[in-house]
Parts: structure tokens; C-alpha cells; sequence
């Protein structure tokens, strides 16, 4: 019968393929076996070393990072022309969990990622099974609380929960500054923070700045109450549309979203400046990694150390986003003076609420926020 | 074979293709049960069982039974019964006498056209672009804001705040409240006979026994029933709350979108179900006395 035929070389091919897969898997690995060994540059015996046998390998493979994300199109351009490879960037819009779908569907092909860039939450779900551990030549810079001591996942950038405003309305120096009645009716917080990351981190920076801490929370929504009080809290979802046309003329909002404003404020002549209280910085981080199953397995750790070197951290501070080598190349003067221009020259580590931290803060806003903000 | 036995064998092969005739009828209106089925009925089944099981799966009544009592949840509740009750009343009473006004005038009026043409648009028309016009004229610096500051610094206009809650947020409802009562409201306006009025002024009856012994019970089912139409159209609006009110939850439908999509920490599907679930008990009903209505006002349509 025809359609048993079919069938039947459906299931040839198929076996041929599931096959020829590992087969593929099996030489690739070997050619490259000592490079997917390396730990450091150390180790490996050098940049040099590790650069020159990239150069043999010819190709880079990343992953969900795109062009316009934290300026990665400077870093992704700077690493090309520095080193001569090619770069393949695939899914460039992809989200964390793509990176893993996608490193596991092609694991052992040519095309697999070679390194990641993980949101936490995600990150840490696979730490024990998708990273192989790299510790980058800077690696004592990163504070510890921040990074897997085996160096399978370290953090790169994050946002900071930054208070963004139009420059025409002077300058701000501390919270307490929008207090002043010319701010009457145009400070908002970007979301609901029973909902919204930027929202909570929002208060979790205003309470920092006003002697709380992490766990307490409470300090931040009574400062929003005396906000509200004032006049000048507005329950708006700040937009693109709504900071253009005045509404919400002071946002409390990330550093990278802030970024946009800025391009935009300069090119209508206007200025949209940038404040962070000192000691409330508060942020979410995103963390590199390199694949188990790398096909370029040193290009994949030249990359590595290549973001984590003021080279390729000041790109992503231009972006708007905080290299976590920030505070040392503030302090070594290896910071840009085009990257402080955007995220400022303030070397507090942005500090992240744990899990226990979060939900501790969920419960007391779901009580406590609509009625301090005047919607209950 | 009996007499009986032929009869009895006759009338069921009879029965028979008369209900796959029956049946062939019904094969007109099956995409229409599919659509229903599959976007209105299976998700309302799935909500209404889903409000009975934990984020686990096991079967439970605690969600059912203390959501209500909480406060992050019941004032979200009460103001969602609160706004749609207002509004429906307010926007339907205004909505009615601007039927009854257009009806008067002439049949074929540009006039007329252009308010029903513009009755159909604005029906339509919320969402974030309502809650943006509202801020570009009521807002902290509106068109009207700045305006009544130059001229009376202390009136309401002058100082917005009450736009930002929930009387802000019925004002704005109101606004699509009124075409939408129009609308609807106009044909229940238009069905009014001539010849009724004319038959109670040659008994002797004057305009005010002619509104209160015809006109209005007339109308009255038909009223009520755009009111509750207004009800639903507001009890179960989201978009632009969401535009205008974005912080610290303030009706139902923003507190199930929390529920849903919290990014920290506040998500629960069980908790959305049940919210909904609430939701759905009070439109069961508005619509249970919304088709007793229908019966009662489809007996004047059909009177032509």
C-alpha cells in the first residue's frame, strides 16, 4: 500500500536522522574538546591563546540579544572587529526561556548558542544543567552576593530603578525634592507595584533612600502618601505619550527605559535628566553564561571576558544599563565619559530583594497601597 | 401484523426522517454555536470550575468563600457595582431624553443622521484614547485646567484630582454611558404610534395623561433594559481604567489583570477565576432580568 510505504521511509529517514545527530555532536566535540575544558583565561593560558584559537573556530553564536537591548549592537560590532570573527545572533527578540528551548532543540548542531544572557528568575532554574563554569579575569570585581561561586552564571548589567524628569523643571538632588509644589500633578511610578517590577522596585528604592530596607517596605509607601498628599502623585501609567505631552513629567521608571526619553528629549532641544538617591539603588540583573554544549566553545569564553572589560561594559552603560564591573571603572577612570553622561558616575551596586524579601513586600502592598495612594 | 403493530411501525419511520429534517435545520446556525461554544461558553465553564480548585488542583471552597471578605478585594468589588449603577442610571436618563429629542425631529434630517452616526461612533469610543482626551482636557494641565486657572484659581476645574479616582473614572464612563443609551434606547422611542397619541387626544386626553398612561409604560421595559445593558457595558469595562487608574487596584476587572499577570510575586490563577466568578454571578443575573424584559417589550415591537 502506498501509504505504508510512506511511512515506512518516514521512519528510515528519521532513524538516519536521529542518527547522524549524535554522530555530528560527537566530532564537533572533539575538535574543540580543550577549549570546552577552560575555566579561565588562566587556565586556557592566556587571552592571547584563548583569542587565537577562537580565530580557528571563526564563528561566535549569541542568542535573544538585541541590536537596540543595552546598545549590544556597539558591543556585538566592537567584538567583531576586534577579534575577526563572524557573529551569528539568533532570535534576537527571544526571551530567557527561548535561550534554553532553543540551546536544548539544537544542542550538538553547529547552530547551538554558545553563550547566554539570562534573566535571574529564569537563569537560576536551570544553573545546575546549562552552564558550564567560566570565572572572567575580573571575576573578584563582582560582588559576591551577586554571582554563582562556581562561576556558572555572573551577572553582567541591570537596570537601576532610576527617578527620570524633564530638565526644564530644575534639577533634583534628593527625594524629598519633589515634595516641592512645582511638581504639582506629574510624578508617576511606571505600574502598580502589587503588578509591576518597575513599580515595586520604585518603592523598594524609595524606601531605601527614606531608612528602610528590604524588608521593610512600609517606609516607601508612607513617602508616597506624603506624595499623594501634596498634590503631585499621579495614578497615570506613565507612557511615551503621557511624558511627551507633560502629563507625567517625573517618572520613576528603570535606567534603560529612561534612555529613549533622553534620545528624544535631545533631539526636540529639551533635556530629560536622570536621579538616583545615593544608597537606594536598586536593581534586576541579567547574568552571562557559556553553553555546556558550545559549538564554538572559545569564542564563547574570548566573549565572556570581552563584556566583562571596560571595552565592552562601557557600551552597555551608553545603552543605560549598569555594567557590574560599573564602581571599579569609575574608580580606575575606565568609564567613558559618554557612558557616565547616561547612567552617572555613582558606584553603589544595585541590590536585588530575594524571593522571601518580594513576597514579605507583595502582601503589605496588597493591604497597604491603595489606600495610601487614595484609590480605596 | 395487527393493525396496531402497522400503525405503530409507520409513525416511527415517520419520526424518524422528520428529525434528521429537523436536525438539517440547525446546520445553518452551528458555526454560530461553535463561536459561542468556543469563546464564550468553554472559557465561562472553565472560569466558574477553576474558581473551585487550588493552584495545586485540589478541590476547594476557600478561595469561593474568603476572597470576598477581604478588603484588597470586596472595595474593588463594591466600587465596580457602585460606578456601573451610576453610570447606567445617569448616562441612560440623559441617553433617553436625547433619543426622545432626535425622534421628534425629521425622520430624514441631516441633523439626525449626522447624531446617530456620531451616537454610533462614541458608543464605541474608550479605552486609552477616552482616558487620554480626558487628560488632555481635564488633566493636571489640560486644555480646560489651564484655562479655569487664569480666570478662577480656586474653581473644581482648576484642580483635576478628581479625575483620578472613582468619580473621575464615572464621569469618563459616562461619556460613552450616554451614545450608548441613545442607540439602543432610539427604536423603543421611535415605535411610539402617532396614532396612540392621536387616539388619546380624540378620547379627551391631554399631553400629561398621554406620557403617564401610554408613553411611559410603553418605554418603561425598554428603559429599564438599556440600563442594564449600560450596567454590563460598565461593570465589565477594563481598558480605560487601566489608562486612567493605574495605581492601587480600584475596580474587579483591574484586580483580575493583577491576578493574572503580576510580574511579582501577586499572581494566582485560582484567585483571577474567582473574581471572575463573581463577576459572572452578577451578569447572570442582570441578564436573566434583562431577557424577562425583552418579553415584555418585543410585545409592542410586534404589534406593527
Amino acid at each position: 500500500m502506498k501509504f505504508n510505504k510512506l511511512t515506512r521511509s518516514a521512519v528510515v529517514l528519521s532513524v538516519a536522522a536521529v542518527l547522524a545527530v549524535p554522530t555530528f555532536a560527537v566530532s564537533s566535540a572533539n575538535a574543540a574538546s580543550k577549549a570546552s575544558t577552560w575555566t579561565s583565561a588562566k587556565q586556557a593560558g592566556g587571552i592571547a591563546k584563548i583569542a587565537a584559537e577562537c580565530k580557528k573556530e571563526g564563528q561566535l553564536n549569541i542568542i535573544a540579544t538585541p541590536v537596540d537591548w543595552a546598545n549590544y549592537g556597539e558591543i556585538i560590532d566592537n567584538f567583531k572587529k576586534k577579534y575577526k570573527v563572524k557573529i551569528d545572533s539568533n532570535i534576537p527578540d527571544g526571551s530567557s526561556q527561548d535561550e534554553i528551548d532553543q540551546a536544548n532543540a539544537l544542542k550538538g548542531t553547529k547552530r547551538s548558542p554558545d553563550v547566554f544572557d539570562m534573566g535571574t528568575t529564569v537563569g537560576y532554574k536551570y544553573i545546575d544543567t546549562h552552564y558550564a563554569p567560566y570565572k572572567v579575569t575580573n571575576w573578584a570585581k563582582i560582588p559576591a552576593n551577586l554571582k554563582d561561586s562556581k562561576g556558572r552564571l555572573t551577572p553582567n548589567y541591570t537596570g537601576v530603578l532610576t527617578i527620570g524628569y524633564d530638565g526644564a523643571l530644575g534639577t533634583i538632588t534628593k527625594l524629598d525634592d519633589l515634595l516641592d509644589p512645582k511638581f504639582k500633578g506629574v510624578v508617576a511610578l511606571n505600574g502598580d507595584p502589587t503588578k509591576a517590577s518597575a513599580g515595586l522596585n520604585g518603592l523598594f528604592m524609595t524606601s531605601l533612600a527614606n531608612g528602610g530596607s528590604l524588608d521593610d517596605i512600609s517606609k516607601g509607601v508612607e513617602w508616597f502618601k506624603k506624595l499623594k498628599a501634596a498634590g503631585n502623585f499621579i495614578n497615570v501609567d506613565p507612557n511615551t505619550a503621557t511624558i511627551d505631552s507633560g502629563q507625567t513629567r517625573v517618572v520613576f521608571d528603570w535606567t534603560y527605559n529612561h534612555k529613549s526619553h533622553q534620545d528624544r528629549f535631545k533631539a526636540a532641544g529639551k533635556s530629560w535628566k536622570t536621579f538616583t538617591p545615593k544608597g537606594a539603588e536598586v536593581g534586576s540583573w541579567y547574568n552571562a553564561g557559556v553553553s555546556p554544549w558550545a559549538p564554538h566553545p572559545a569564542c564563547a569564553r574570548l566573549w565572556m571576558e570581552f563584556i566583562y572589560t571596560p571595552e565592552g561594559s562601557n557600551s552597555w552603560a551608553k545603552g543605560g544599563a549598569s555594567p557590574v564591573i560599573w564602581p571599579m571603572m569609575i574608580k580606575d577612570k575606565t568609564a567613558s565619559k559618554d557612558a557616565i553622561a547616561v547612567i552617572g558616575s555613582g558606584t553603589g551596586v544595585a541590590r536585588v530583594a530575594s524571593a522571601a524579601q518580594l513576597a514579605a513586600a507583595n502582601t503589605y502592598l496588597v493591604a497597604n497601597w491603595a489606600a495610601a495612594v487614595g484609590t480605596r | 401484523m395487527t393493525q396496531s403493530q402497522i400503525a405503530r411501525a409507520g409513525s416511527s419511520t415517520g419520526t424518524g426522517s422528520r428529525f434528521w429534517r429537523s436536525k438539517k435545520d440547525y446546520l445553518g446556525v452551528l458555526p454560530f454555536l461553535l463561536l459561542t461554544g468556543l469563546f464564550l461558553l468553554w472559557p465561562t465553564v472553565n472560569v466558574v470550575y477553576g474558581a473551585f480548585f487550588t493552584e495545586e488542583g485540589k478541590f476547594s471552597l476557600d478561595y469561593i468563600t474568603n476572597t470576598i471578605q477581604e478588603e484588597a478585594h470586596w472595595i474593588p468589588f463594591l466600587n465596580t457595582l457602585k460606578i456601573s449603577f451610576w453610570t447606567s442610571i445617569i448616562g441612560g436618563l440623559i441617553g433617553a431624553l436625547f433619543a426622545w429629542a432626535i425622534s421628534t425631529g425629521k425622520p430624514d434630517g441631516v441633523g439626525r443622521r449626522f447624531v446617530l452616526a456620531a451616537g454610533g461612533v462614541l458608543a464605541q469610543f474608550g479605552g486609552v484614547m477616552l482616558a487620554f482626551a480626558f487628560f488632555a482636557t481635564f488633566g493636571f494641565n489640560g486644555f480646560v485646567t489651564t484655562f479655569a486657572l487664569k480666570f478662577s484659581e480656586t474653581s473644581f476645574l482648576a484642580s483635576p484630582d478628581w479625575l483620578y479616582g472613582l468619580f473621575g473614572l464615572g464621569v469618563v464612563y459616562t461619556f460613552f454611558q450616554i451614545p450608548l443609551m441613545f442607540i439602543v434606547f432610539l427604536p423603543a422611542v421611535e415605535n411610539l404610534k402617532p396614532q396612540w397619541s392621536e387616539a388619546s387626544q380624540s378620547l379627551g386626553g391631554s399631553s400629561k395623561d398621554y406620557w403617564f398612561r401610554i408613553g411611559f409604560p410603553v418605554l418603561f421595559p425598554s428603559f429599564l433594559g438599556g440600563i442594564l445593558l449600560l450596567f454590563v457595558n460598565a461593570f465589565s469595562a477594563y481598558a480605560t481604567a487601566a489608562a486612567l487608574i493605574s495605581q492601587g487596584t480600584i475596580i474587579t476587572p483591574l484586580d483580575i489583570g493583577s491576578a493574572l499577570s503580576s510580574e511579582v510575586g501577586g499572581a494566582s490563577a485560582p484567585l483571577a477565576k474567582t473574581l471572575s466568578l463573581y463577576m459572572v454571578t452578577v451578569v447572570v443575573i442582570v441578564m436573566a432580568l434583562y431577557s424577562l424584559l425583552r418579553k415584555r417589550v418585543s410585545k409592542w415591537e410586534n404589534t406593527k
